[in-house]
Order: C-alpha cells, then structure tokens, then sequence
C-alpha cells in the first residue's frame, strides 16, 4: 500500500485517475481506517487530501457557504456563522460517533462512505446542498442527493474527487433540523434519520421546504411528496399528520440487526413532526 | 473455621471503612501501568489465529504448507500439535477442544488454526494461505430449537443426565438438574393468585474494554513464562501445564494488570495457542484478540428460555414457586443454568419451591462466566412475576416482598437454611429512601427488583513480609480486578494497627507463591483478605515472640496492641512498649526475617442481598427508554473501603441496564455473529445513565473476623427486572424478553393501543 | 510496501518515526515508540480507550494512520502530568475512585482535559456527553463524571 499527501487538487486527481490498482480518498478517515482494519479493503493507494489548500476552510460567500473537503465535524460546530444559517446541517455532522470522531469526520467523507444511514447527508440533502466536483476533466457541481448511487457506491468517475460542498444562501424566516433515531443517546448508526428544511413567509406559513430521509432505503431518500404536504400551511396537526404519512409511505426500509421494517416506517413519520416543529422554530415560527 | 462473631459488630475500626488512595493508583492515571498487551520481549513474534467461518462444520483437513513457506513465519499449529492430554478429564477436554477445534468447527470464530510471524501483517497474509477443507454441517443457535428431536446434534457422546430413563439417543441437552422443596402442586391448590409467564434473554458479553492478550516466551529446556490478563494465573498455568504436557512448575505465568473480566477471563483461550506457538518457533509469541475475536471467540454467556408460575394467597402470601429454565452454554457443557435454578427464587421464603434447569449446548462460542452466572435470567423472570402478582392482589410490589422476604432461618430455594442476611434490611431502607417517594411524570414509571448471590471461599495464600523500616510487603495471588489491593492494605494495616501507607500490596507470579484460587465468586476481599488478616496475625506471633526475645520474658507473657508489643501485664515487667518498625529493625540479630503465612482454602462465605430501585421513562412514539434515576441498597458485610464497594454496586447495575436495554448477541441465519464490535454490540455509554446512587448495608458475615461479605456480583442481578418493572410502570406493558429495545417495546405498545382500540 | 518517514511532536518532544503506510497512529505509539497509555480497545474509533489529541483536537488514534501525524503536535496521556505534578483531572480521578481496572483511565483522562480546555463549566449533561465515545465497563460512569465535575470547580477557584 503506498500513502500519498498532495498539496494540489490536479495532483490528488491525477493519482486517483493513473492508479491501476485500487485507491482510495483519505480525509477523516474514521469510515476508511474502520474498513482497512477489518480487512474489508486492501488498498493499493491511499490519497491524503488533507494538506491541499482549501479543503480545511469554511468560506462565507455571497451564495452561501463553501465547505473544504477536509472541514471536521467539530470545526462546523466551532463555527458561528454557519451554526446560525444551518444548525441542522451542523447537528447532523455533530451527531457521526463521538467527540473523537468528531475531531476527525467530514461531511464529505459521509457522504462519499455512501452508507444509507449516514447522518450528515438528509440534512445535507434537505439543505439543498451541492457537491464540487474536481477531476482529470475539469469541474462540475452536482446536488448532493446524486452523489451516493447505492450503499457504498457514488456517482464519482475514476479520478474525481469532491473538494468541497456548497450550502446555499439562506433566506430570511428560514430553519432546518435534523433528528435521528438511535437505541442508546451517541455512538449509534442511525436506525432512522431525518432532515427537514423550510423557509416561513410573514405570517409563518411554510412557503418552501424539503425532506430527506436517511437509513430508510439504499440511499438518501428527497421526499417532495413530504414537502408538499407541509407547504402553505402553519404545521397544524393535519399537515403534520400528512408529513408523516408522506414520509411512512416514501421508506423503502430493510429488516436489520439495527432496526425492522415496521419500526422504521413508523418512526420516520414520527421524526418527521419533530423535526420540522423544530426548524419551524428555528425560522422563527412559535 | 470457628470465629467469633461478636468480634465484627462491636469493633471500631481505624482504617478499614476509610477511603484511601489505592497502591496502584498512579500507574493507572499516567499510563504506566501494564496491562496485557503492554509487554514486549526481544525477538518476539505475533501470533494470530485461523478461525472457522462456518456455525458447524466437520474439518475434513488442513493444509498450512505454503503458510510455512511465506518468509517470516517462524510456526504454525493446528489440532495435531494439541495431542491428547487430559487423561480422561471430560472438563479439561472441553477446554482443549475449544482453544482448537479437533474434528469439527462448534461455532463460528472457533479456532482451526495458528501461525506465529515476525509482523502482524505477515502473520495476516500466512493465515490467508491455510487451506481448510471444510463439509459444512447444519446449525443450531436457539435455546429452545437445539432442544428440539430435529435439532442438529453437535456431539455424538451427550446424553442427558438428570433424567429418568437415561435417553438412548445423542442430544444437545446434556442435564437436568432440579432444586426446591415442599409439593409446588398442592402449593398451587392454595392460592387464590396465580401468574403464570414465559421470558427469553438473548446472550450478553462481559464487554470488558481490554481484549484477551498474552505473551508466551517457551524455552526448548520445557521451561516457560507467560505473561497474561486474566481472573487466575494459577488456573492458568495448570491449565495450560496439562494441556502441553508440561510441568506446572516449569510454568511461570505473571498477572499483567487486567482491562476488565466479569469472569470471562476465567478460563484460557489464547494462551495455550501462544505456549504452543513459542514452543515450536523456540521464540516469545504474542497474541492479542481483535474485538471482532472477543466477541465471537471468547465466552459470553448463556441465552435463555424461562418458564415461572407463581401462585399466592390474597393476602399476599407465596404459596408456590416454580419455575424451569432452559440454558445454552454455547458449543459444550456447562452452562450457568444450575446457579440459575439454585438463585431463582432464593430472596424468598418458600413452603413448596422448584426450580428445574436444562444445560443445553450449540452452535455459539463456549460461554464462560458472568458475574453471578446465571442468575441475572432467572431474576428478569421471577422478579417480573412477582411485580405481577403483587398488582393483581393489590399490594405495592414492595410490601408483597417484605410480606416474603427471607430471612435468618429461613429454608432457601437452593438447601442451606440462611444465617443473618440483610435482604429486608435493604428492602426496609428502600422504603424510607427518597428515591421511593420521589414524583414521577407522564410515561415515567418505577419498578423494582431485589436480588442475590452466594459468594465463595477458595484456596488463598498470603505472605507478609516485615520489612526492616517497619514498612510491610504483602505479597498475594489473586489479581486485583476491582481495587482489591487497596483492601488488602486496609485489612492488614487494621490489624497490625500501622498506618495504611506503610503497608503495599503486589500480586505476584506463579513461582512465588502457592495456589490461589481464581478471582472471581467475588471471593477476593472475603477469602484473600481474610489470608491477609490471618497472615498478619501469624506475623504478630512471630512479632512478640521477638519483643519477649529482647525484653527477656516468655512468648505468653507479650500482647498486641495497636502497632504495639507490650507486656501482658504488670508481672510482666514495665517495658516501654516496641513498635513494629523498631522489632523490625532488630531482626537480623533476633533470628532472622519476619514474616506471616496463611494458605488454607476459605469457608465461611456469606451471601449478598441487594434491592434496585429504578425509574424510566419511555417515549411511546419511539419506544426509546430512558433511565432517569437508579438506586442500589446492597449489604457489604462490612465495606473494608466502601468507594470500591461503591464502585461494584455501580458498575454491575449498569451492565444489567445494558443487558436489559440493548445488548444481545445477534445472529443471522447463517449462524453467524452479526454484531462483533462495540458498534452494534451496544453497551451503555456515560450520556445514557443518570448517576447511580448507592447504600450500603451492613449486616455481618459472622465467617469473616471483620464481617466481609463479597459485594462484586450481586448488583448484575436485580436491574434486568428492576428495568422491566420500571418500563411495566411507565407505559403499562410487561416485557418478556431483553433486551427490551425500541422496536420491541414500540410494537407491543402499538399491540396494545390496537387491542384497546379494538375493545372501544 | 514503502515505508514513510514521519516527523512529528509528541507531548512537546520532537520525535522521528518510521511506519508502514498502513500502521495506524496507535500502532505507532504503542509498538515503535513504547508508549503503552493508548490501548486498543476496539479498533473500530467505538471505545475510546485509544484517544490522543492532534494539536488539541481529541481523536482516536486508531483512526489516524501513523503517516498523518507529520508535522503535528501529537498529546498522549504520558504528557498529562508535568514531571512530579499530575493534572487536576488525575488527582480527582484517584480521590474519586473514578477507576476500577484502570484500562480506559487513559482515554478518559484524554477526552476529559479536552472537554476542560474547551469548556471549564460543563453542566453533567455536557460532561456525559463529551465523555460518550469512551466505554467505561467496570464503574458504570458515576464516579468518573462526578470527578470531572469537581475537578472543573477546583480547576476554576484556581
């Protein structure tokens, strides 16, 4: 196995895109090291991507946020601007294992592990969040919810390597949350996840939203039906009960040692209303 | 032995009850202290192991040719480097038979196969090369199933015990055992109450945090040192002694500081495979267990299938107890299902009590203890129905369980007639604790449980060495699991009457000291510290016998008193009484080294009550449980330093709330362990518990010269029924079976809510 | 495989290193530096017991490959006390008897001094919390919370 640290995008690219054998993107590490000790992969090259300049900041711009490949959970929580803009999307990445993991994981790293029940990405996908994408071609940015194609595959051609994600501007009356559902209170992978975002017009009706659901189908799942149940109203019991339905009804979830079928389907629904409850008050809904 | 019994309840101690720094306490908190990974030696070699992927599989051969061909591996062992030693010892060749399979894989993760490799990845890469040819055989992982006539039969040689006719045909029950008295049916003729409930528990894993580790060093002179975390090096040695054909006393194992056991390190799994390795390779071999290895290759314990009835009068009075209880304990014999019969019911007083328990193997790893083995299952049963019986008369489960409670004379379920015990004690101090009146809210609930295990004696030696500064060496061999060493120092300073600082506390290796007895049946503090208090006292003959030496006067004619020799009396002369440390310095010219000796093996142990107090709350839209508050009232005996007594009460409670709420071991239909890791083998992590609030009792073991009682596993016991009872409080469902995990309880809540609608 | 040659510090000493690529940083530590206070509990980044800080941050070290410790400031549980003066934080860890068997006493005296040098008042929530990937299985946590506490209340009369 040979370790590679460029210190250049086109540098990590091409030795993504020259290796025969098989390689692999090192940022947190804390999915890739779990899958190298296990024995479950044998790489023949690992891609450090930490000491390239730009993956490890958070830029405020003019369309939003631009988050480095390399950003860690905790630096997200350490960072006021964008815990005011997308509290659900920093909860979320805060939610992956523990402090120590924490220290370590990267929203893009979560995201490209494609696990279904990854934590970062409904609220990444409810957030309308977008990925860029650097390779031997050039750019291109596509929205986050295309990245994963199935459990443990993404989108992403021989030699291209996300380099950062890009958060939208927010506009005014606008809140996201995201809930989970785990048997104990940390460390576990998500039985059920939730990611809800949605922006209230003057009078706090719901004039925008979306709804992601996690661990709930091979991939990510963006439920338009589940928004449509919310939008032009003030998340009354009916449209939270139709929420939930739209979201029971959109799972195509598996029986596992984490959770069953049933469970997950009723559960979705119910995390559901409480998110959305939650990123209404964000919005500054009552 | 005879001892007074008044000597505990009206002594006022000087440093036993006090709260003192333990001895090894700095290595432990600068990352000094060596635990069993933690040793190196020159020219070492890793040693990994094969391990069957299959739940049941006939070996048909192995063919580690081109493993011994990759450069770097110095050895590699399979069955036939395990000849046959165990001289007709069924125990011992169950234990042969798991450290390396033989003609069959019992259980996925069974070991097939060793290589030793000068790196870890070497040793990987030569494992991959092992050809085995298996024939994959059909499995059995369920209790119930693998007692079934179909069941796949895993040895050709069991046939139940314990039942009459002995069965003509091979089985996987391999005995009956039952414990009671009275006529339960007449009993049940009585009772004007009857519940009658089935339970099953999944397995659970100790989960203690350090993997099995150990470094052998075999000379080619049959001479060898081992260094090891376990509950036992003296069990070590003579285990793998017997299993290598070597002598016990070419054999030098040291305890390594140990990363937990709960008794599951009790008994040896790497360590004969790593003698063996450094044996053939003539070089030190070290074996580590991955945790993926612990949990599938190691001993959890049992899972369980419980049948209880209990029947009672109106006013509350247990008029029957009966109960039988289907145990697996893995690949082979011995599950705890005979402790599990014997502790069923034994917090209570019974006229007509039974208990019928059924050890039965398959295709899991060979279970080993768990802090009081056995008894956890059965409680979650008996306890549970207690709650229920209690209701359906009227009465607050509490005072059902005073009205029964048993007490110092009372027959117990399992034969011996009980001594003092403190059972009522802790439930009476649980009714007037603030933890029984406090408020609770909406889907909160409490529920309670009481609990017991016996403790036990076993072989201990001491020795005590008086140093010429006054300062004392007390040398034992039992590993110190908990803080024990601190207790050792407490007792032995209580009786020499010197401060606690002067005296220290090792654990040494098996060529220094005589057999000792494993630590486990919580018997350390019980049976060790009594070996430390007795050996002090043999040092305080020798002691006086050399101040009477100096002073000129008869051996009888000097007393103890204090850290003090003096003269008995005042026909014994007027001399100034003589410190410990001042003999100490005049040894060498009145007669050499003092020392104090006592080997025996302990009798005398008395059992341990608890009472667990627990509060939940359950959110009915998730099935999500939260524990809010947790109280344990257990009797100590007498805490010889009470925060570790502390300690045990909290640690065992939170390993039953785990097994009630989350652990279990899950297997796919393969046969195979679906959560090996601490991942999805989900134990409780700090933010899921409140704190954990404690009494201790003390009613006094009179076997004891200070009233010790083993505290160390009664507290596991209680919380499976206590967590149940608290849920059954809280949102009005009975749990049957654990863990009781979210989709569990939210569908029998969404059961319920659908029967009730159905009745609207 | 190529081994890497890695530079780094560790506890404030300058220290050389050569691994495999695919060593991790508690490879490392525990087999070519001899610094046994990291233990590996898991393997896995679920129990703590491996936990460093890279530049402050609390980590598992069996997370980190040896190799991306280059040019880092790397804190181990042998750098907590300052010659004969151990940390707050290990005094209280003892006083409180906040350790039975003593194997993840490292790691959370690692996470529990990050929590403090980030935050000096954590309510027992934040505490339970911060200290959730370390897997205690002996004390049941009660008393290794309740010394965190009090070492943050001694730590800010200071």
């Amino acid at each position: 196995m040979r370790y590679e640290s460029p210190t250049t995008l086109q540098a990590a690219s091409q030795l993504l895109a020259k290796e025969k054998g098989s390689a692999y993107v090192l940022a947190g590490g804390t999915d890739l090291l779990v899958r190298l000790r296990t024995g479950f992969i044998e790489p023949d090259l690992i891609v450090d991507i930490k000491r390239i300049a730009g993956t490890r900041t958070i830029a405020k711009t003019a369309t939003g946020f631009k988050i480095g490949a390399a950003v860690t959970g905790a630096e997200l929580g350490e960072n006021a601007a964008l815990k005011k803009a997308w509290p659900g999307v920093v909860e979320a990445a805060n939610l992956i294992g523990s402090k120590q993991v924490q220290g370590r994981a990267t929203m893009t790293g979560n995201l490209c592990n494609a696990s279904p029940a990854a934590d970062s990405v409904p609220a990444l996908v409810a957030a309308g969040a977008k990925a860029v994408i650097s390779g031997p071609k050039g750019k291109r940015t596509i929205p986050v919810e295309a990245v994963p194609v199935g459990p443990g595959k993404t989108a992403l051609k021989k030699g291209e390597i996300i380099e950062a994600l890009v958060l939208p501007k927010r506009p005014p009356r606008s809140g996201d949350a995201y809930l989970r559902f785990i048997p104990r209170t940390e460390m576990d992978i998500a039985v059920v996840g939730v990611g809800v975002s949605l922006t209230l017009d003057a009078k706090g009706v719901v004039k925008d939203a979306r709804v992601a659901l996690g661990a709930v189908a091979p991939t990510v799942l963006l439920v338009p039906a589940a928004a449509k149940a919310i939008i032009g109203t003030k998340l009354d019991a009916k449209a939270l009960d139709a929420l939930a339905a739209a979201c029971s009804a959109a799972c195509k979830p598996i029986d596992d040692k984490r959770g069953t079928k049933d469970y997950r389907i009723k559960v979705a629904g119910v995390l559901a209303k409480r998110a959305a409850k939650i990123a209404a008050q964000r919005a500054g809904g009552k | 032995m005879p001892l007074d019994n008044t000597e505990s309840q009206t002594r006022k101690f000087k440093v036993v009850g006090t709260r003192p720094i333990r001895p090894d306490g700095i290595d432990k908190v600068t990352g000094r202290a060596r635990f069993g990974a933690d040793a190196v030696a020159p020219g070492m070699l890793i040693g990994r192991i094969l391990r069957s992927p299959h739940a049941h599989a006939k070996i048909k051969s192995i063919d580690a040719s081109k493993a011994l061909k990759l450069e770097g591996v110095k050895a590699v062992v399979t069955r036939d480097d395990f000849p046959d030693k165990t001289d007709g010892d069924a125990a011992l060749y169950d234990v042969l038979y798991n450290v390396m399979a033989r003609e069959k894989a019992l259980y996925e993760g069974h070991a097939v196969a060793a290589v030793a490799a000068t790196s870890a990845s070497v040793a990987r890469q030569a494992l991959k090369l092992i050809k085995v040819d298996y024939e994959v055989l059909p499995h059995v992982t369920d209790v119930d199933e693998a007692m079934k006539p179909s069941a796949p039969v895993l040895h050709a040689k069991i046939f139940t015990d314990g039942v009459e006719p002995k069965p003509k045909k091979a089985s996987n029950v391999v005995r009956r055992y039952e414990f009671g008295h009275g006529d339960v049916d007449a009993g049940f003729k009585k009772a004007d109450v009857i519940v009658e409930q089935s339970f099953k528990t999944e397995a659970t894993h100790q989960g203690y945090i350090e993997p099995h580790a150990c470094l052998a060093n075999v000379g080619t002179d049959g001479q060898g040192e081992l260094w090891v975390c376990t509950q036992g090096h003296f069990m070590v040695r003579d285990t793998c002694a017997r299993l290598l054909g070597m002598d016990m006393s070419k054999l030098r194992v040291t305890a390594s500081e140990i990363g937990g056991g709960f008794g599951g390190k009790t008994t040896v799994f790497i360590e004969p495979v790593a003698l063996a390795l450094s044996r053939k390779a003539n070089r030190p071999v070290k074996v580590v267990m991955s945790r993926d290895e612990v949990f599938k290759a190691t001993g959890p314990t049992s899972s369980s299938s419980i049948d209880v009835k209990i029947g009672c009068t109106r006013d509350g009075r247990i008029v029957a107890g009966d109960a039988t209880l289907r145990y697996q304990g893995g690949a082979f014999a011995g599950s705890p299902v005979e402790f599990g019969a014997m502790t069923a019911f034994a917090q209570y007083d019974l006229d007509n009590v039974r208990a019928i328990g059924y050890d039965v193997v398959c295709n899991r790893p060979k279970q080993a203890a768990y802090r009081a083995p056995g008894a956890p299952m059965a409680n979650f049963a008996i306890e549970s129905v207690i709650e229920e019986l209690a209701h359906k008369v009227g009465m607050e489960p509490i005072d059902f369980r005073i009205k029964n409670a048993a007490r110092e004379g009372t027959k117990s379920s399992y034969g011996p007639v009980y001594g003092p015990i403190g059972l009522l004690a802790t439930l009476q101090k649980a009714r007037e604790h603030p933890h029984f009146r406090a408020p609770l809210g909406k889907n909160q609930g409490r529920g309670m449980a009481c609990g017991f295990w016996f403790n036990f004696g076993g072989q201990s030696c001491v020795t005590l060495n008086i140093g010429v500064d006054g300062t004392v060496g007390v040398v034992t061999g039992s590993p110190d699991i908990g803080g024990s060493r601190a207790s050792m120092c407490l007792m032995t300073a209580e009786e020499l009457g010197i401060p606690y600082e002067k005296v220290r506390s090792v654990v040494t290796d098996t060529g220094s000291l005589g057999y000792n007895d494993v630590t486990d049946g919580s018997r350390t503090t019980f049976a060790t510290g009594m070996a430390c208090i007795l050996a002090a006292r043999d040092a305080i003959k020798k002691l006086c016998a050399r101040a009477a030496q100096i002073w000129g006067i008869p051996e009888d004619a000097v007393t103890w008193d204090a850290g003090f020799a003096k003269p008995a009396g005042g026909n014994a002369g007027n001399f100034p009484p003589m410190s410990l440390k001042e003999i100490a310095a005049q040894a060498a010219s009145t007669g050499g080294p003092i020392a104090g000796h006592h080997e025996y093996s302990a009798d005398g142990a008395g059992v341990s009550f608890a009472t667990h107090i627990c509060d939940s709350e359950v959110d009915p839209e998730t099935g999500f449980t939260k524990i809010l508050r947790y109280t344990v009232l257990q009797d100590a005996g007498k805490a010889v330093h009470p925060s570790y007594v502390e300690g045990q009460f909290q640690g065992g409670a939170v390993q039953g709330i785990g097994w009630a709420l989350n652990e279990e071991y899950i297997y796919g239909k393969d046969g195979r362990l679906q959560n090996a890791g601490f991942l999805d083998y989900r134990i409780p992590v700090c933010s899921d518990l409140p704190m954990i609030d404690t009494v201790i009792l003390e009613i006094p073991n009179p076997g004891h010269p200070y009233g010790v009682r083993g505290v160390g596993e009664t507290s596991i016991v209680p919380p499976l029924a206590a967590v149940a009872n608290s849920v059954s409080a809280a949102v009005g469902v009975r749990m049957c079976e654990t863990p009781i995990s979210p989709p569990k309880l939210l569908a029998a809540l969404d059961r319920k809510s659908g029967m009730k609608k159905a009745a609207e | 495989m190529t081994a890497v040659k890695v530079s780094t510090k560790i506890n404030g000493d300058a220290v050389d290193f050569v691994c495999e690529p695919d060593e991790t940083l508690l490879d490392v530590l525990r087999n070519r530096l001899g610094l046994t206070g990291a233990k590996e509990g898991c393997s896995t980044g679920d129990c703590g017991a491996c936990s460093v800080t890279i530049d402050g941050r609390l980590t598992c070290s069996c997370l980190v490959l040896g190799a991306e410790a280059e040019g880092h400031d790397i804190g181990t549980i042998e750098g907590m006390a300052k010659g004969e003066k151990l940390h707050p934080l290990q005094k209280k860890f003892l006083e409180h008897a906040a350790l039975q068997c003593g194997i993840c006493t490292p790691g959370f005296l690692v996470a529990a001094k990050a929590l403090l040098d980030h935050n000096p008042r954590p309510t027992e929530t934040e505490v339970r919390f911060a200290l959730a990937g370390n897997l205690c299985r002996c004390t049941g946590y009660d008393k290794i919370v309740r010394a965190v506490m009090d070492t943050a209340a001694e730590m800010r009369r200071a």
